[in-house]
């Protein structure tokens, strides 16, 4: 645990302590009450070390770095559980660049890197259609999201292959632009920031409605840029209206080519919500347990007190941007799931062959779905005025 | 004897009453003023919204996808223009999910000239809005029609775009909205009495006295013969629909008979009127003050021509707004930037008279 805790250096040399207090805006307060305390977090005690931070310790960070069995806070049980989810979005992912590569596909683009983020926030959703369950406005990196609320990775390779059988879009839409009604996750589109200004209307209506239903919207630190961002902030925080929202930036650091910090001059996208008074929160995205009890602490405020949380959690872009790209594996970047099988390898919670086996398990999986995609029908031509009303067939004029 | 912004404001209270309609919102739309031209005014669920029409336009998607029926304002369609990408994602959030999600949410905005509004409250919107699949789009000439339009999109299943044309808004009606005072100088006032805010003292605790509203609903894609006539048809809607029908009216006296059609929606437009007229008649005339280039009559003209060019009689024509970067203030600029009444009659005289 040490170890992992201290291995948390943000790449612009930001640093959180194993679980960060509550909320950024009282980091501070709450650092210094543990400090003083030697207080437990979620239930384990907080040694001297796991106090310091890096850049307080240098020397004792390198120290631990060589501690070689990792101890984990969540139960062993959900540790695999997210394991084999974190696997499987990883390896339906990289079927998915095989497929644009082998040209079975226009257009590839996902998530790869963000499944330590993604598949905790999946397993905390409320799940279900109607305002008594949490409404999510995603982006096309949230795959992970949707496989671990249940969605099922044939139908993602039939988006890839855009075959009539698709059912997220009929064969309309690039991969990764899921849309299911019953899960409540409204379409997702490649516009990159309008879900910001779309989950302010669920919020809306949620807030309205009662209960312990969120709204959860998230999006890339480009895609912050765009006004629908600041619109989500100034909604989600009118005075005595404040919305249960879960504003969620996953923050790669790129903008397909371009680098966020020759265009970004805020320290964090974090800090952009404190001047709305709101909580915010800045985690490590690419480890799995912080941003699993980042995440369920987020959702517990919002489900309570009914106010909006801005969260960004600094993750991986592991295969570039999209196909536009070349989607090729990077190197240079954290790969969350190495890290993860690193941790589960030390902690003799799985051996190496065992997670190989996983790995090729779903490998084959998916590669029979996709032989068995090829073969499935594509939309009819006939079918292009379909459903521009609801319940429309055929040209309506 | 209701104006058109009372109607407005009639079917959005008959609306909140009996259609489920929740939210009534945008700028200025809320107490205290209810609109920039008092269309909300005393609506119960009408709020104030920050000044962000990004905002406007994804809180209404969003309480749609969340099944709350809302009217969401742009307070002039001059300002809707940097939330076109999302009016296009409200069109297509159906046709992308292949049916799984509909958006059932009304989009209102007043268009057009005539109230001096220069170069930014004058804009019409009817070609960009007709260019973006997936929204029914409605514009009323007057209070009934303004009434039975609203309700119309208050039930339907899809984005809906109200079109309000601003230079009609206190123009009073000649047909009455099903439980409004009688149309009399009496009733005028009866109706102002119970649903007007005064404009004096204090009204912090004012409220509306509603009448017995019905429902009564003008089928969304269906047009209105406000004239019959052998001649030539004239199609419109919207501010120049009155127009036409003056016009109509003194070319009789010189014996050239008009049928104009009230197109009421623009899309998905009533072409079996359209069509069925111009086979009658064998000549046409389009008229809207949108600018004329890419102009929404424009596909008008260039469907006749591919489905009645041998039943026409003379040239299809336009009658449409300049071609310029805005309408310009001052008196002369606006008359001489959309069509008026002469040059609506000399068109229609034009086409009636060319030879066949």
């Amino acid at each position: 645990m040490e170890d992992s805790a201290l291995k948390k250096t943000l790449r612009n040399g930001a640093t959180t302590t194993r679980r960060p207090p509550p909320f950024a805006v009282n980091a501070k307060k709450a650092a210094l009450k543990v400090r003083r305390k030697g207080m437990k977090l979620n239930g384990a005690p907080v040694s001297r070390t796991q106090r310091m931070t890096v850049q307080e310790q240098p020397e004792a960070a390198a120290k631990m770095s060589s501690v070689s069995k990792h101890k984990f806070r969540m139960d062993k049980e959900l540790l695999l559980k997210t394991y084999d989810l974190m696997v499987r979005a990883r390896l339906l992912e990289e079927r998915m660049i095989k497929m644009y590569k082998q040209s079975e596909g226009y257009f590839w683009l996902g998530g790869p890197g963000e499944e330590a983020f993604n598949v905790p926030l999946g397993l905390n959703v409320k799940k279900g259609q109607g305002l008594d369950y949490d409404f999510l406005h995603l982006h096309y990196r949230s795959n992970a999201i949707a496989l671990t609320m249940g969605l099922e990775p044939l139908d993602f390779i039939r988006q890839m292959k855009n075959t009539a059988s698709d059912p997220f879009s009929g064969g309309r839409n690039f991969c990764s632009h899921i849309s299911r009604r019953s899960l409540n996750i409204v379409p997702i589109t490649s516009t990159i920031e309008t879900q910001y200004s779309t989950a302010i209307g669920s919020g809306l209506a949620q807030k309205r409605h009662g209960g312990d239903s969120i709204t959860i919207v998230n999006g890339g630190d480009a895609g912050t840029a765009e006004g629908d961002f600041a619109s989500c902030l100034i909604w989600a925080t009118r005075p005595k209206k404040e919305l249960p929202m879960l504003i969620i930036v996953t923050n790669n650091k790129w903008g397909i080519s371009t680098a966020a910090d020759t265009q970004h001059g805020e320290r964090h996208v974090s800090d952009r919500g404190k001047a709305f008074g709101m909580k915010t929160m800045l985690i490590n995205g690419n480890d799995v347990e912080e941003s699993y009890f980042a995440i369920r602490e987020a959702m517990e405020y919002i489900r309570k007190e009914r106010k909006p949380v801005l969260l960004e959690a600094r993750v991986s872009r592991l295969y570039g941007h999209s196909s536009a790209t070349g989607a090729n594996f990077v190197t240079g970047e954290e790969d969350c799931l190495a890290t993860f099988e690193k941790q589960l390898e030390s902690s003799g919670f799985l051996t190496r062959a065992a997670m190989n086996e996983l790995r090729e398990k779903y490998n084959q999986e998916f590669m029979e779905m996709s032989k068995r995609v090829k073969e499935e029908p594509m939309p009819d031509p006939s079918t292009i005025y379909d459903h521009t009303f609801f319940g429309q067939k055929g040209k309506y004029w | 004897m209701a104006n058109m912004v009372q109607a407005i404001r009639m079917a959005l209270h008959y609306g909140e009453a009996n259609l489920g309609l929740k939210d009534v919102f945008g700028e200025d739309v809320g107490p205290p003023l209810g609109g920039v031209f008092t269309a909300t005014q005393g609506v119960e669920c009408a709020w104030n919204s920050p000044l962000d029409e990004r905002g406007i336009i994804g809180a209404a998607m969003g309480l749609a996808f969340a099944g709350d029926r809302c009217v969401a304002e742009i307070q002039f369609c001059d300002y809707i223009y940097n939330t076109i990408d999302l009016l296009k994602l409200a069109g297509n959030q159906c046709w992308s999910s292949n049916g799984d999600w509909n958006l059932p949410m009304t989009l209102m905005t007043p268009v057009g000239s005539g109230i001096r509004g220069s170069i930014y409250h004058s804009h019409s919107f009817d070609s960009t809005a007709t260019h973006i699949p997936g929204w029914k789009i409605v514009m009323p000439s007057n209070p009934l029609d303004a009434y039975g339009l609203m309700l119309a999109c208050l039930k339907d299943a899809n984005p809906t775009m109200y079109l309000k044309p601003k230079a009609l808004l206190r123009v009073r009606g000649e047909e009455p909205i099903p439980g409004e005072p009688p149309l009399t100088r009496e009733g005028e006032k009866q109706l102002r009495d119970m649903i007007d805010k005064p404009v004096t003292g204090d009204q912090t605790n004012w409220k509306p006295r509603w009448p017995e509203l019905i429902d009564y609903t003008v089928e969304i894609g269906k047009g209105k013969i406000v004239r019959d006539g052998d001649h030539v048809t004239v199609v419109s809607y919207g501010r120049t629909l009155p127009l036409c029908a003056q016009a109509a009216d003194l070319l009789r006296e010189e014996g050239i008979s008009v049928e104009v059609i009230d197109l009421r929606t623009l899309w998905p437009y009533d072409w079996a009127m359209i069509s069925e007229s111009i086979r009658k008649t064998g000549r046409v005339v389009f008229v809207n003050e949108e600018t004329e280039v890419t102009n929404f009559g424009e596909h008008l003209i260039r469907r006749t021509t591919d489905e009645l060019f041998y039943e026409l009689e003379a040239r299809p024509k336009l009658i449409a707004g300049a071609f310029t970067p805005g309408v310009g203030l001052a008196d002369a600029l606006e008359m001489a930037s959309v069509p008026q009444l002469g040059s609506i009659a000399d068109g229609i005289r034009a086409t009636a008279e060319e030879r066949a």
